[in-house]
């Protein structure tokens, strides 16, 4: 393993979120969610906001760095850094390098933040209407190819296809995270619990995926605070250290109209070993993992690919009796996670993440120690994060 | 609404999907040329021979910039497929379902292209069924590369 590491070296010293709205719900504007979200991880961790020197993001946020600076009146910014690529696929990696810019010396406190009004701007579940296009685009939405719902079903499709899955572990994941989100008040599906008929009698979005595989869209915002290890055993909360982070892609992933070669793949299958390699541990070490649903097939296949179960497994793994808390094998996404809780481009699930080893989620997993946090499965590049008590 | 109807009967998908053209740097302006032409061409790189789809400007395999077009049979295989249900784009409001496929083409190593498959939207479509390409040529003036199931 190479001697340059995070590991250990910081923490998550505070957690932010403002209420979850439905998409066009949101009171507010999208920036002053923003604003919200991160002054509350500052009072979570007991800190003055003026206290962060470090701004990182991901997904392209339209809450640009410098304007949160300027609004919050931060005397001193060092380090500004956007995780490139869409979707999710950055959550993580935002919080690997907040971790690095802390251990480099660049900053020493750095908020990552994500906020969304879909409602006051664009949908990522709608294709705009453009009389042209060119490039990548022009070879799959002439199609009515054009959504990640869409893309990642072709994926999920020939995974299935190759290995003889049924629909059964993509209701499992689906049930498993309207399940936690029953004991979750904050989660946009509290209360509305979800049967396995209802999964088979809702509607097609796109074939394999019903309705309850899609992830929700969201307005709200979130943020988490890192600092060094040393800082954050002197905060308020008890601190939650980084282990380790893992960021990028497999071999020739962006290639466009669906030519990556390895083809039904999270795109993991390099990050994985080197997260492993980086926190010391194996796959049976971690407790609870918070896997990001932008369709539940890509949650099944990053189960796989962080080495939980084989291919030929998953008819077996992936049940609801081991996804959900307190006794599963690996209960994942917690709070109900993008599908059940909100869609928070997966920051949400980072500060679920945190929670279990705070001991303070509403869906606890006993004694969590070490619990995982898995970005933006089959878009590239993609991320993924292991916390610990 | 009459152009609308004359157009509906000759595509797949209905008028008001968005165009495509080539990009303005020239990468992929051949690709676009041949299938007016009803040509099925991938860039093809003159040094190593590695096939590659989408275009771009080096060859990942061996770095050099000289790479070709090359002319395929049109003959594919169908990797992945899908039925879409739910309309993302205003045009699509009355065309759902409707199949989208993954192809692979064998005799260019089996890079993949995206179109829809021709036919009854409803049918199960065998994976590695074999496929031949149809160019629907659009009123506006491009051309689409789209699946037929090759007669056996």
């Amino acid at each position: 393993m190479s001697e340059f590491t995070i590991k250990d070296k910081t923490a998550i010293a505070g957690l932010g979120e403002t209420q979850y709205y439905k998409r066009g719900a949101a009171p507010v504007s999208e920036f002053r969610l923003a604003l919200e979200a991160i002054q509350r991880a500052a009072d979570d961790a007991g800190i003055p906001v003026t206290a962060i020197d470090g701004i990182a993001s991901y997904s392209n946020d339209r809450n640009d760095s410098i304007r949160v600076a300027t609004a919050l009146g931060l005397p001193e910014l060092r380090f500004t850094n956007m995780f490139w690529g869409g979707g999710g696929g950055g959550g993580s990696g935002a919080i690997g390098n907040a971790a690095a810019a802390i251990v480099a010396g660049f900053a020493t406190c750095v908020v990552v933040y994500r906020a969304l009004a879909q409602g006051q701007f664009g949908r990522f579940g709608a294709t705009p209407s453009m009389r042209t296009i060119s490039g990548p685009i022009a070879y799959t939405w002439p199609y009515g190819m054009s959504t990640p719902a869409q893309w990642i079903a072709l994926r999920t499709r020939r995974f299935m296809y190759d290995h003889h899955i049924t629909q059964d572990p993509l209701a499992a994941i689906a049930m498993a995270c309207y399940h936690h989100a029953q004991s979750n008040p904050r989660a946009i599906m509290y209360g509305r619990p979800l049967t396995r008929q209802a999964y088979d009698d809702s509607r097609w979005i796109v074939e394999p995926f019903h309705l309850y595989d899609c992830c929700l869209e969201n307005d709200g915002a979130a943020a988490v605070i890192v600092t060094s290890a040393d800082r954050a055993r002197d905060l308020k909360q008890k601190p939650v250290y980084i282990m380790a982070s893992a960021q990028g892609s497999d071999f020739r992933q962006g290639a466009a109209a669906e030519n990556g070669p390895d083809y039904a793949t999270s795109n993991f299958k390099t990050l994985a070993p080197r997260l492993y390699a980086m926190a010391g541990i194996e796959p049976r070490d971690v407790d609870v993992a918070q896997v990001y649903e932008n369709f539940t097939g890509a949650v099944m296949t990053s189960i796989v690919e962080h080495g939980f179960c084989r291919p030929d497994e998953v008819m077996d793994f992936c049940t609801f009796e081991n996804l959900t808390a307190p006794n599963g094998k690996l209960p994942i996404n917690t709070s109900g996670g993008n599908l059940a809780e909100c869609y928070m481009h997966g920051l949400e699930l980072i500060i679920e993440a945190a929670r279990q080893v705070r001991g303070t989620s509403t869906c606890q997993v006993k004694d969590a120690e070490i619990s995982m946090v898995v970005s933006g499965p089959m878009v590239a590049p993609v991320s993924d994060l292991i916390l610990r008590r | 609404m009459a152009s609308n109807e004359n157009t509906e009967s000759k595509t797949y998908l209905p008028a008001g999907m968005p165009a495509p053209e080539p990009t303005r740097d020239g990468l992929d302006r051949e690709f676009w040329e041949a299938a007016k032409r009803h040509e099925l061409v991938v860039q093809k790189c003159n040094s190593c021979g590695t096939f590659q789809f989408a275009p771009e400007w080096i060859c990942h395999k061996c770095h050099t910039l000289d790479l070709k077009w090359h002319r395929v049979s049109g003959a594919g295989r169908i990797y992945s497929w899908e039925r879409v249900w739910h309309p993302a784009h205003p045009a699509l409001k009355s065309a759902c379902p409707y199949i989208v496929v993954v192809v692979e083409l064998p005799d260019a190593a089996n890079v993949r292209m995206v179109g829809n498959l021709l036919g009854n939207p409803k049918i199960d479509v065998a994976f590695d069924a074999e496929v031949e390409a149809i160019f629907e040529d659009h009123p506006e003036g491009f051309t689409l590369i789209q699946w037929q199931i090759a007669p056996r």
